[in-house]
């Protein structure tokens, strides 16, 4: 039997085994401190970020495998994860292979096998900055709308009455979660020296609703017996009809026909 | 010729190591799938899986389940330097061996004391809490920190930051401790230390050739491993801390030393 003093001074092992404790904890502590810098975009079909960072083995067959040099491993001195493979879209973007080479490569699963192109989700495409965004000064641009590889659907445009003009429209790119894969496409290719839209990490991206919320219009019934919900007003403005309901608005705020 | 039969497993020992940094390269660089992936996990000619079995333990210890490909690459690893003789990894294969040689070698041209002492066991203290602390932290814990696949990045994918990494390393080996990161420190040449602990290639000892001149002692990395008594016994040297590096085999004048098989102890009193 050990006793207590013996233990802690020495005999069986015990400075050793407080040593090592006390280093098991720096040591945790650091590895938790390192591993929380949210990043994307990740590689196709990545598992969702703490399983990801934990199940890849940084090997960089992913990085190997990517035929448009796309993807690499963070090195030492990068805000990434080290090691951990991710892409800089505004240098490469992904090119989203029908056949995912890269997930195809992955030795450990952190790649989901069989996870379909379209269905990878490397990170949010997100307009971050109005103030910049061309479109949102009234000019044509659409360039990250016509650079996505599912345009009208990951990204649409939004048409809005120019106030400015008065006979005008916006053109706003509005990017749709259902269909955005992260490829970024649309952040390479912005015009702007510094792009607008930005493919963030989805947690950083996304809102979520509180699990008890519902919007009335879409499904009045379950709120409650005695709440009746409006008949939808019929004469509000539909923005997202198109252009022809963009010119058909702007004739009726200004009398101007178009021709 | 001399100078080259002298150092031909040093010759050799470079090759190897070179050479698969050299595939793992050409691979990265221009797609040439000899050697894919790194010293984590790779793949021969895109098909036979390896994986660093060490590594593969970590990320078991974080709750995730690996894919069989990285299991299956892990068991032949295993096999592999269970055969060769565990720390042949480390003689062989590890890019850090050769910083680490290279303070070897400047410390015995120089004659660099070493100011200080880190006990051999505290590598299998970090080997072993490796992995409650992977799982408490989610992540695989000596992967993270790994000067061994930070060199690998930094050949493969251009230098950078991790190159101070390698840089302490070799002073710590240098100034401080002799073969103090891959003798007294690095958790993987620990693992492959008991991965070895049992295995058929060893470097084997004849008694009757030793003149006791010490050349062997004084060039290996872990001298601990030359005991005289247990290797006369025996006939080979049998510490898992052996990396059959064939140093001893080189500079011994009276060629004592020579690889041989460790349930093969007859043939060698009859070289």
């Amino acid at each position: 039997m050990v006793s207590r003093r013996e233990f802690l001074t020495g005999g069986f092992h015990g400075r050793k085994v407080a040593l090592a404790a006390t280093g098991g904890l720096v040591w945790s502590y650091a590895l938790g401190e390192s591993a929380t810098t949210a990043a994307a975009p990740r590689p196709p079909g990545a598992q969702a970020e703490p399983d990801y960072l934990a199940s890849c083995i940084k090997c960089g067959q992913c990085v190997e495998a990517c035929p448009f040099d796309t993807l690499r491993l963070a090195t030492a001195g990068e805000e990434n994860a080290l090691g951990v493979p991710y892409f800089e879209p505004r240098k490469v973007a992904c090119y989203m292979c029908e056949d995912t080479p890269c997930i195809n490569a992955c030795p450990t699963d952190a790649l989901i096998k069989g996870t379909s192109i379209e269905d990878a989700r490397m990170g949010l495409a997100v307009l971050t900055d109005h103030e910049t965004c061309l479109a949102y000064q009234g000019l044509r641009c659409e360039v990250c709308y016509r650079a996505c590889p599912l345009m009208g659907q990951a990204i649409g445009l939004e048409f809005r009455p120019q106030e400015r003009t008065g006979r005008h429209a916006y053109f706003i790119p509005v990017v749709n979660s259902d269909h955005c894969t992260g490829c970024g496409m649309c952040e390479h290719s912005c015009v702007l020296e510094e792009a607008a839209i930005k493919v963030l990490p989805h947690d950083v991206a996304q809102g979520k609703l509180g699990e008890n919320y519902r919007f009335g219009w879409l499904e009045p019934a379950e709120i409650s017996r005695d709440f009746v919900a409006p008949e939808a007003a019929p004469d509000l403005p539909q923005w997202r009809g198109g252009l022809e309901k963009v010119l058909e608005e702007m004739e009726n705020l200004t009398g101007i026909e178009e021709p | 010729m001399s100078w080259l039969r002298a150092h031909r497993y040093l010759i050799a020992r470079r090759t190897t190591q070179l050479g698969i940094l050299l595939l793992f390269w050409l691979a990265a660089h221009l797609h040439l799938g000899v050697l894919t992936g790194n010293l984590s996990s790779s793949r021969v000619f895109r098909t036979v899986p390896l994986s660093d079995p060490y590594a593969a333990v970590q990320i078991l210890a974080t709750g995730h389940l690996l894919a069989n490909t990285a299991l299956l690459g892990a068991a032949i690893v295993l096999l592999f330097y269970f055969l060769t003789g565990g720390r042949a990894f480390c003689g062989w294969v590890c890019p850090v061996n050769m910083v680490t040689d290279l303070a070897g070698w400047l410390k015995r041209r120089f004659e660099l004391k070493s100011q200080f002492r880190i006990d051999r066991g505290t590598r299998f203290w970090i080997m072993a809490l490796a992995i409650p602390v992977s799982a408490i932290a989610g992540i695989a814990a000596f992967e993270w920190v790994s000067p061994i696949a930070m060199l690998h990045r930094e050949v493969i994918f251009g230098p950078s930051l991790g190159l101070l990494c390698i840089a302490g390393i070799l002073l710590l080996d240098l100034f401080i401790v002799r073969n103090g990161w891959c003798g007294s420190l690095c958790p993987l040449g620990a693992f492959y230390s008991l991965v070895g602990h049992r295995s058929p290639l060893r470097v084997g000892f004849d008694e009757a050739r030793c003149d006791r001149c010490g050349d062997c002692v004084r060039i290996c990395p872990e001298a601990h491993v030359i005991d005289y008594a247990e290797m006369t016994a025996r006939g080979f040297i049998a510490s898992g801390d052996c990396l059959n590096c064939a140093r001893c085999l080189e500079v011994c004048p009276r060629d004592a030393f020579r690889f041989t098989l460790r349930f093969d102890r007859p043939t060698l009193e009859h070289i």
